[in-house]
């Protein structure tokens, strides 16, 4: 008789997998029950989730004959990945319900989406990590088109759908090269026989394997996806895509780099500084000539994978735990911004260029206020929390030598700040042209208020951030 | 009273203020006189404040004094701390000393959210001191930086036609400079394994090390001074912004980058300093020379002061780098009466730009008839401007040319000269709008000052005669901590020179 395997580590997993099925059940079988209560449901589900993640001791667990594996570091991003999927969860419903697209699979796919993100971040096994890659995906890819009647949306749907397969196709790979190299597919079997001098085939592997992740994560060049995805999805979706999906998918690449290609850190630290410049400079002069805030957003966000992959490129426990600092300072003013962008509507109708915020400073002063703090804190402007995650980003990167890496960094971050100052101009400038709906005030000003004060007043106590996020990078390195 | 952390309540009271204007509700004109109100009085008080940092100073002392400090970033050595000394303690009281005047002026003049107006004010004067008392890096750098945030907000909003085009420049020109600043910081965070101030002045950065860091330093405060060639932000900034915009502009911002040469760039990279003085006094002369010609050819009025203030700047920079007691005394002297005496030429635009909205000088003349106090009280700014003897102008040139004489007397020659087209432009533009046939027909009408404008001018007035008539009391406070400072410099620099064998 076959024994079961261990399944208290992946209990939170269980969790949304079967809470996921359950409402789906629901929304099939009841079809009275509304999207409302499904939302609900969900963001019940995956705060349970989160409750269970965060009562997990931290220490190093695995299971699943070592394919999944729980420690500080996965805990840290699997709540980062929750906190981000009930937000814009939490966000979604209004305007969905506004659009008439709020129907029972939008909260069922959040959850399997999420769900497969925390596996993600447990994998401890290529395997494993191409399972939660794939539920993640086909989960993301269905998301994107759900608005079938915009050509819009089909078209970003089936853009991001052909793009994606071929990463995973590059990705699946690169994996059967690195496992006919190895002779293994496990991370900790990996990392000892690709010490020393690795053969040529698992570089190729790892090579694609990375370039798997990057169109993940966004970098150039493999972001050609993310402006039009980002444009074209319905605004929640791309709410959610700027977030937990990059965070998952980020902490994954560390995982992969640091554990099983540890050993390979000379041969992926090049690509990681070439993905990582060239992200920086498409972000910034890419987002200039914006005039759509949701395209503005994507060239921003390629920028800010940039910023963190520098962190990656410096290496060691202080360049993860820069990268963590820097994500999770990257949720709190990216679901800020999008709450603002969900918010904008005007006599009813969704809006979603810049100049449709002209004069909000005006109109709507306190979410115009927010907006202002989420830009600075983008643009890394102290004492904004955006401006701890360049600091410990380009500290990491000046102790380990990285001058020319850094000096690019912050020259493309003047750069990026014109767009995101041009935001505040429209909104602070301007003159107001039309007005734009008030919006509802829950929880899109308990989410504003939130996210604004603690990007406005990191400064007060970063204390609790950095050693978490302290733990969780040591915890990768076996510490 | 001595345990209280002064510093720190002085810094963050106007902030407290802005915070209370906030919550300011209620009808428009309710709100606006409110908002006026409060922020009027806690700028004030934050004035009065600030004055017992002054009586509490030990002249005698070249150490920080009242330091606050409190943990921070627990794991880096990284922490809140604040502290003034004779350099920094005169700059913290012309923040305070401005504010409530800047707040004044706009009484009348700033009619549209005057609210934010008021907040926007109070947190850069928050900004301001906590930038002149940060007695650690990175909190001087989120000073530093965060200044520019209100200072955009005030230049776009309240600012004149091109003031989008301005608000950015000024944002984009000080933000690049001040980015490489911030690698350099942390360049120095690994050599010296700490941010603190105190302990960075002692320590010795290498040789091969301290040209890069000098020279990430100097793009900040190059900028921010401004210097030639880097200076053109400053007359675009200037002309748009609204007449107290443009008084904290040329009475504080403009002295961060002076500020910080004699904070950092001396102390910390001495050599450096040494190695880099010549191109520093070429720039200087430059800038003295060339920005006074092209000022005596402005036609709008706040651009020619605001070129102007780049020549005056030339002086201090010129006067930072003599290296010599004298050169830095008066280079910081030059800039506590440019920070008053500019501040009271843009008052002074402001108050006929109320009256006619124009900056153009054409427009004007013949004032002298209608307006006697006004030219009276613009007479003795543009005298203080022009370095008049018994006026605050003339200590702090003459101090810097008596320090460049010793170092070269070439530089003197040049800086003297452009002593003498100081007083051609500004005597030139007096000249175009006080004096003359009064025959723009507009102008018959014009009133002289108020009662609010006087008591706005009042103790700019003082201040200046004060401080051209007893120097001492500005110069005593200084002397210890610009003696040491200067004492440090040539042991490291003797010490060097002995080591490599060259004098």
């Amino acid at each position: 008789m076959m024994e079961l395997p261990n399944l208290a580590p992946a209990l939170p997993e269980l969790l949304m997998v079967a809470a996921a099925i359950v409402l789906l059940m629901l929304g099939v079988l009841r079809r009275k029950t509304t999207s409302g209560t499904l939302s609900a449901l969900a963001i019940v589900a995956m705060a349970l989730a989160a409750l269970l993640v965060a009562g997990q001791s931290g220490e190093r667990t695995v299971t699943f004959g070592g394919m999944f594996v729980i420690d500080s570091f996965s805990m840290f991003a699997k709540l980062m990945v929750l906190l981000a999927s009930i937000v814009t969860l939490a966000l979604s419903h209004a305007w969905l319900k506004a659009e008439s697209l709020d129907s029972a699979e939008y909260p069922v796919l959040v959850l399997f989406a999420t769900g497969a993100m925390m596996m993600m971040i447990s994998a401890n096994n290529l395997i494993a990590l191409y399972l939660g890659l794939e539920l993640q995906s086909l989960s993301l890819y269905v998301l994107a088109a759900s608005q079938r009647d915009s050509a819009r949306a089909t078209e970003a749907g089936l853009k991001y759908f052909v793009l994606g397969s071929l990463a995973s196709g590059l990705l699946l790979y690169g994996a059967s090269l690195v496992y006919g190299f190895a002779g293994t597919t496990g991370f900790d079997a990996l990392a000892a026989a690709l010490k020393g001098a690795p053969p040529l085939g698992a570089v190729v592997g790892m090579v694609f394997i990375m370039a798997g992740l990057s169109f993940k994560i966004s970098a150039v060049p493999f972001h050609m996806w993310t402006p039009d995805v980002y444009e074209g999805a319905p605004t929640p979706v791309t709410a959610f895509f700027a977030v937990a999906p990059k965070i998952a998918a980020f902490c994954l690449l560390m995982r992969v780099l640091t554990g099983p290609f540890g050993g390979m850190a000379a041969e992926w630290r090049q690509i990681i500084i070439f993905v990582s410049v060239a992200s920086m400079l498409l972000g910034s002069f890419g987002a200039l000539l914006q005039t759509n805030i949701k395209r503005l957003m994507a060239y921003s966000a390629i920028g800010h994978v940039g910023y963190a992959l520098i962190g990656l490129a410096a290496g060691g426990p202080d360049g993860v735990r820069a990268v963590l600092i820097y994500l999770a300072i990257y949720l709190a003013m990216n679901i800020g911004a999008f709450a603002v962008i969900l918010s904008m509507r005007e006599k009813g109708r969704a809006r979603e260029t810049v100049d449709d915020l002209a004069g909000l400073s005006k109109t709507h002063p306190l979410m115009a206020a927010a907006m202002a703090i989420f830009m600075l804190s983008m643009a890394g402007i102290p004492p904004m929390a955006g401006f701890w995650g360049k600091w410990m980003v380009f500290m990491v990167a000046i102790d380990q030598g990285l001058i020319a890496l850094s000096v690019i960094g912050v020259l493309t971050s003047v750069v990026g700040a014109v767009y995101y100052l041009r935001v505040i101009k429209v909104m602070y400038f301007d003159e107001p042209v039309e007005t734009l709906d008030r919006p509802g005030v829950m929880p899109l000003g308990l989410v504003l208020g939130v996210a604004s004060l603690l990007v406005l007043l990191f400064n007060l106590l970063p204390a609790g951030l950095f050693a978490s996020a302290s733990d969780a990078a040591a915890s990768l390195f076996g510490g | 009273m001595s345990d209280w952390p002064l510093l720190s309540i002085v810094t963050f009271l106007p902030l407290l203020g802005a915070l209370f204007v906030l919550s300011i509700r209620g009808e428009a004109a309710v709100v606006a006189r409110n908002a006026r109100n409060v922020a009027l009085l806690t700028s004030v008080a934050t004035f009065l404040l600030s004055l017992l940092i002054w009586f509490n100073f030990d002249s005698s002392s070249a150490e920080f004094q009242m330091i606050d400090q409190a943990r921070w970033l627990p794991g880096y050595a990284i922490a809140y701390k604040m502290g003034v000394d004779g350099i920094s303690l005169f700059f913290v009281l012309l923040s305070t000393f401005l504010t409530p005047l800047c707040l004044l002026s706009a009484w009348q003049a700033v009619q549209v959210r005057v609210k934010e107006y008021m907040i926007a004010f109070l947190v850069m004067e928050t900004l301001m001191i906590g930038m002149f008392c940060a007695l650690d890096l990175v909190v001087f750098y989120s000073f530093f930086e965060a200044v520019l945030i209100p200072m955009f907000i005030i230049i776009g909003v309240w600012g004149g036609s091109r003031r989008i085009y301005a608000a950015f420049k000024f944002f984009l020109y000080t933000l690049a400079g001040s980015v490489l600043m911030l690698l350099a910081i942390l360049e120095m965070y690994f050599d010296a394994r700490t941010t603190d101030i105190q302990v960075l002045m002692t320590h010795a950065f290498p040789a091969t090390l301290q040209p890069w860091l000098w020279l990430a330093f100097f793009a900040s405060f190059a900028v921010k001074v401004p210097m030639w060639p880097v200076h053109t932000w400053l007359p675009d900034a200037h002309v748009e912004a609204p007449t107290a915009g443009s008084v904290i502009l040329a009475g504080v911002l403009l002295k961060m980058g002076g500020y910080g040469f004699l904070r950092f760039s001396l102390p910390m990279f001495p050599l450096a300093t040494h190695q880099f003085a010549p191109l520093v006094f070429a720039l200087s002369i430059v800038a003295v020379i060339y920005t006074s010609l092209v000022a005596l050819v402005q036609r709008d009025m706040k651009k020619l002061i605001a070129y102007s203030s780049v020549a005056h700047m030339g002086f201090v920079t010129l006067g930072i780098f003599t290296l010599q007691t004298q050169g830095v005394e008066g280079a910081l002297y030059q800039m506590l009466s440019h920070g008053v005496v500019a501040g009271a030429l843009f008052l002074c635009v402001g108050v006929i730009y109320d009256r006619l909205h124009t900056r153009e000088i054409a427009r004007y003349g013949g004032l002298n008839s209608r307006m006697p106090v006004y030219a009276c009280i613009f007479m003795l700014f543009t005298l203080a401007s022009v370095g008049l003897p018994g006026t605050s102008g003339f200590v702090g040139e003459f101090l810097v040319l008596l320090g460049a004489f010793q170092i070269s007397s070439w530089a003197a020659l040049f800086a003297a000269f452009g002593l003498v087209l100081g007083p051609a432009y500004m005597l030139y533009l007096y000249r175009r709008v006080i004096f003359g046939k009064l025959v723009h027909e507009d102008l018959k009408a014009i009133l002289d000052l108020s009662p609010r404008e006087i008591a706005l001018f009042a103790p700019l007035v003082a201040v200046v005669l004060w401080m051209g008539l007893y120097p001492a009391s500005f110069l005593g406070p200084m002397h210890a901590s610009v003696a040491k400072l200067i004492n440090d410099f040539q042991l490291v620099k003797t010490a060097s020179g002995a080591m490599t064998g060259t004098p």
